[in-house]
């Protein structure tokens, strides 16, 4: 498996994704100005504050020259993970729905949380266990979820919600939600399955020195697929 | 020519900013503040005869997010 980690100005989570990624597989940075990622089985647009989150979070950064690189291999069925500025970009550019707007708290949050595990149905979560607990880090001042109601009812019919934030009983309620986003999403994928977006963090909770290895379970799901 | 484009978040999409400058005009002692939302305006520079048509699609596709937001654009020749 080929994997790719695409820099934007002001990516900042590039460093940790390549190193995880590294281990198991072919990595390489792809510099937003390239213009073809098809070589790629695997693209990950990581975290950071692409433009500055200018305009809006991701909306510059999803008219990158890469962009349309990366649209046209999920059209194809390519795996694409966006980590929260990665999932920002994703709603922006209409891979993902939905959007992601300034957490109802208005503060930038920076700690660890738990999200529950909704389906294992994706190659983003086969290798884990439906319901299960992940601890992850946040770290975002624009990760609350948002998309209409009409929006919010076909996630869950096709089952696209696959985390979401949960107290450590496993409840997803509201005092676990750390941001307002909409029935507690925390990351969703396409309905083809093969695009998926998250806030939290995965890639700084892939290695015991770095206090949670709840991560791995993403990467590790992701790498047996290819 | 000028455009003049103001993009507002939508009216199902909460506004927490709005919101918080809301209180903060109570507690400068304004009565009667019902609600606050807050946007953006923005002002475009441009050599005549720019076509609308075009000028509506970047507002759409990048300007503003349909999905949380809506614009008004204003063409002043």
């Amino acid at each position: 498996m080929r994997c790719a980690v695409v820099r934007f100005p002001g990516s900042n989570c590039d460093q940790d994704c390549y190193r995880v990624l590294r281990e198991a597989c072919d990595t390489d940075y792809v510099w937003h100005k390239e213009t073809s990622v098809a070589a790629y089985d695997l693209i990950v647009l990581p975290g950071g504050f692409s433009y500055g989150d200018y305009l809006r979070c991701g909306a510059i950064a999803r008219f990158s020259p890469v962009m349309r690189s990366v649209i046209e291999e999920a059209g194809k069925g390519k795996l694409v993970l966006g980590i929260c500025n990665g999932f920002q970009i994703l709603c922006e550019a209409r891979l993902l729905p939905g959007a992601l707007i300034r957490n109802a708290s208005l503060h930038f949050i920076c700690r660890r949380v738990t999200v529950r595990v909704e389906n294992m149905d994706t190659p983003f979560t086969n290798a884990g266990t439906t319901g299960a607990l992940l601890e992850l880090p946040i770290a975002h001042g624009e990760g609350n979820y948002f998309a209409d109601e009409e929006t919010l009812r076909s996630l869950d019919r096709h089952r696209q919600v696959l985390l979401r934030y949960a107290d450590a009983a496993g409840r997803a309620s509201a005092e676990a939600n750390p941001n307002g986003s909409a029935r507690n999403i925390a990351g969703v994928c396409n309905r083809r399955r093969n695009v998926f977006g998250l806030m939290p963090h995965p890639e700084r909770a892939s290695d015991p020195r770095l206090g949670s290895v709840d991560g791995k379970v993403i990467f590790e799901s992701i790498l047996q697929n290819g | 020519m000028r455009a003049t484009v103001i993009v507002m978040p939508k009216e199902s999409v909460l506004d927490p900013q709005g919101v918080a400058v809301r209180e903060a005009i109570k507690h400068q002692g304004l009565q009667g503040v019902k609600e606050v939302r807050i946007g953006k305006f923005m002002e475009i520079e441009l050599e005549s005869g720019a076509d609308e048509k075009d000028l509506h699609a970047v507002c759409r596709d990048l300007l503003s997010n349909p999905v949380i937001e809506d614009y008004r654009l204003q063409v002043h020749p």
